[in-house]
């Protein structure tokens, strides 16, 4: 029991630092970035390919895997968000230029890395195993949850209290009034694409660390179970992506370790359901926003 | 009808024309057999697929330079999916007219392709099919050299029990894979045999990373054996996540971790695994010797697959020569009948009388990061 609640924290605070940057951008755009999951897997394969091939240690690896994740992030805002932007349809038009995006994100990744699974070298973290309680963790397993929450109240952090964060949360609340107000609304959006996409680029090395498997399209699956993250947690909201992503982390454990593996999707998925009749706004969805 | 879809109409049937041409032409043009190998390249099986491309090449080359037939290989990739073997077979019965096919490497794959070549009458010859059910029993044109689950895994768990002594299990299988299915239901039907008590059961899917709820489940009712049925890619993070949970017990595993790469990626934790093998790689046959060196000359660390990738080639070879030469379809097939105690690295070869391979199985286990055989 204890030893399943401490697998459930693990994998839900990957799936929680996923969901982070993926509502991040959604706040403030109101688009869906599709490509969120293809930044997560070119994380990852940065992060190998670092250690396996250039030999740096993995504290190196790991902040320049994510600072190459949040560029990319302003890369994929540049092509496939602002040339859209103003435009009637941006919201939809934004959804599909992210899917293609992905999808040439993932080819990248194929010419590179092949369609292999492709594997950290062995003694890339040191093996070694903490007994908490009657249950037992590995060092990696709790330095990956340390690092998410730190990332996540980081974030959070800036949000609430930087010049950079109000900056976000002005453009998220009215981009118009923003730019009235003197803000660079372009530059605002293009900081939030980097800090989600740092985010994510942090979640897909924690999880190719983890599981220790990277393959052109080990993001996919994050991709929907991030997706009910965010809208389990309000579309927008990062307490609240952070709170549905341990929940769906431990309903996935505790789903597979009692009901099949087969049913590791369905109950997620039905709780969401569930969920979206009590309230459909998810559990911390502001009311109505106001549309001007 | 607008102009523009009148004129890609016309464009289309001019294609067609032109791919059916080049078909007629194909066999003409080769001499000897044209054969057509399946192999999964990319995808889930890809591991297995790269062996067992450079064991065909290998043995027909052996053929070759011993006089036999000639033989024209035709490689494609199958993906590790139904859908592109599908693709691929009926290139190779229709555009490439082959005499007959090697593979697809995925039984799963077979399930699907194999009834095509059924239909068309084009004989395949199986070299890494391992489910029990549902390959040879499509009909008379689809043979195979690969043990089944069923013929390798009773032997070698009745060799490990004699060895470790165990009483009771925990079961872990893929169960979105026809491979790793059916390797479940001969291992249950193995451990009743033995009289092994089964603990718990767990299942996963292929795509799936993250196996520390079922291990955390099986682990917490411990057995004295973990049991698992996985390909190659999953059967080595299962392993390594069953080490870092603290399992320190024997694991006994399918005919998915017969590959050298399932020990590379595992590193460490695959030390003491299990597994029944097909193939005796310390086999003294000359047959297996003369394999084993082809290997070492292409620069390749040869596994069960290659060797029965090689021994396909072998047998029809053997199978084109019982035709007195002739290479057409109906002639393999008849060859392939009369096949009989034929050395091949695999040992004295013969097909059951439901196609099947038969030659005696073997156990081996991971020892200082090697599959070293048990004797």
């Amino acid at each position: 029991m204890g030893q399943q609640v401490l697998n459930g924290i693990f994998l839900g605070s990957i799936y929680a630092l996923f969901a982070v940057g993926y509502t991040l951008v959604f706040g403030v755009l109101d688009i869906l970035n599709l490509a969120h999951q293809a930044v997560f897997m070119l994380a990852a394969f940065i992060a190998l390919a670092l250690v396996a091939d250039a030999h740096l240690s993995l504290w190196v690896a790991l902040p320049a895997a994510v600072l190459a994740g949040g560029a990319i992030g302003i890369v994929l805002e540049r092509v496939a968000f602002r040339p859209l932007r103003g435009r009637a349809d941006s919201n939809i038009s934004g959804l599909i230029s992210s899917l293609a995006m992905a999808t040439v994100f993932e080819a990248i990744a194929l010419q590179i890395f092949g369609p292999d699974i492709s594997r950290f070298p062995p003694g890339t973290f040191p093996d070694r195993v903490v007994r908490i309680g009657a249950a037992t963790a590995s060092l990696l397993q709790l330095c990956i949850v340390g690092i998410s929450v730190v990332l996540m109240a980081v974030l959070t952090l800036l949000l609430a209290r930087s010049r950079l964060g109000r900056q976000i949360r002005a453009v998220a609340e009215s981009p118009r009034a923003a730019r009235i107000l003197g803000i660079d609304v372009d530059r605002a959006i293009a900081m939030a694409f980097f800090l989600s996409s740092a985010l994510g680029g942090a979640a897909g090395v924690l999880f190719g660390l983890a599981f220790n498997s990277i393959s052109p399209d080990v993001g996919r699956g994050v991709e929907l179970k991030g997706l009910a993250v965010i809208i389990l947690g309000g579309m927008g909201s990062v307490p609240g992506a952070v709170i549905a992503g341990f929940a769906l982390g431990l309903i996935e454990v505790f789903t597979v370790a009692h009901l099949g593996s087969s049913f590791r999707d369905a109950v997620s998925f039905a709780v969401l359901f569930f969920v979206l009749i009590a309230r459909p706004r998810g559990l911390f969805g502001r009311a109505a926003a106001r549309e001007a | 009808m607008s102009l523009a879809r009148r004129w890609s109409f016309s464009l289309l049937l001019l294609l067609a024309a032109a791919c059916k041409d080049q078909g007629s032409e194909a066999p003409a043009s080769g001499g000897g057999a044209t054969i057509g190998a399946a192999l999964s390249l990319t995808g889930a099986a890809a591991s297995y697929g790269a062996l067992q491309r450079a064991g065909i090449q290998a043995g027909v080359e052996q053929v070759t330079g011993g006089g036999g037939p000639k033989l024209n290989v035709l490689i494609e990739d199958d993906a590790s999916t139904k859908e592109q073997g599908i693709t691929v077979f009926q290139k190779f019965i229709n555009r490439d007219r082959v005499s007959a096919i090697l593979g697809p490497t995925l039984s799963n794959t077979a399930s699907a392709a194999d009834p095509l070549a059924q239909q068309a009458k084009v004989p395949v010859l199986a070299i890494s099919n391992t489910a029990p059910t549902g390959i040879t029993d499509i009909g008379n044109y689809i043979w195979r050299d690969s043990l089944t689950e069923a013929q390798v895994i009773p032997g070698a768990f009745k060799k490990a029990q004699e060895k470790l002594k165990f009483k009771t299990a925990g079961v872990l299988y893929g169960n979105d894979d026809v491979f790793t299915k059916a390797g479940y239901d001969v291992m249950q039907k193995a451990l009743a045999d033995l009289a092994i008590k089964v603990l718990g059961t767990q299942t996963f899917a292929k795509p799936d990373r993250d196996y520390n709820a079922q291990l955390t489940a099986l682990i917490g009712l411990k057995p004295d054996v973990l049991v698992v049925s996985a390909l190659a890619d999953n059967a080595s993070s299962i392993v390594a996540q069953a080490r870092q949970r603290g399992w320190t017990g024997p694991i006994l595993g399918g005919n998915g971790f017969n590959s050298p790469a399932f020990i590379k990626n595992a590193g460490a934790a695959a030390e003491g695994v299990m597994v029944g093998t097909s193939w005796n790689s310390l086999s003294q046959d000359p047959a297996n010797q003369k394999f084993l060196e082809a290997m070492k000359k292409g620069g390749v660390n040869p596994d069960q697959f290659s060797a029965q990738a090689y021994t396909g080639v072998i047998i029809l070879a053997e199978a084109i020569k019982q035709a007195e030469g002739k290479t057409g379809r109906e002639d393999i097939v008849a060859g392939l009948a009369k096949v009989k105690d034929l050395d091949t690295p695999l040992g004295k070869f013969s097909f059951t009388p439901g196609r099947d391979a038969q030659h005696e199985p073997s156990v081996q286990q991971v020892k200082d990061g090697k599959f070293q055989i048990v004797q």
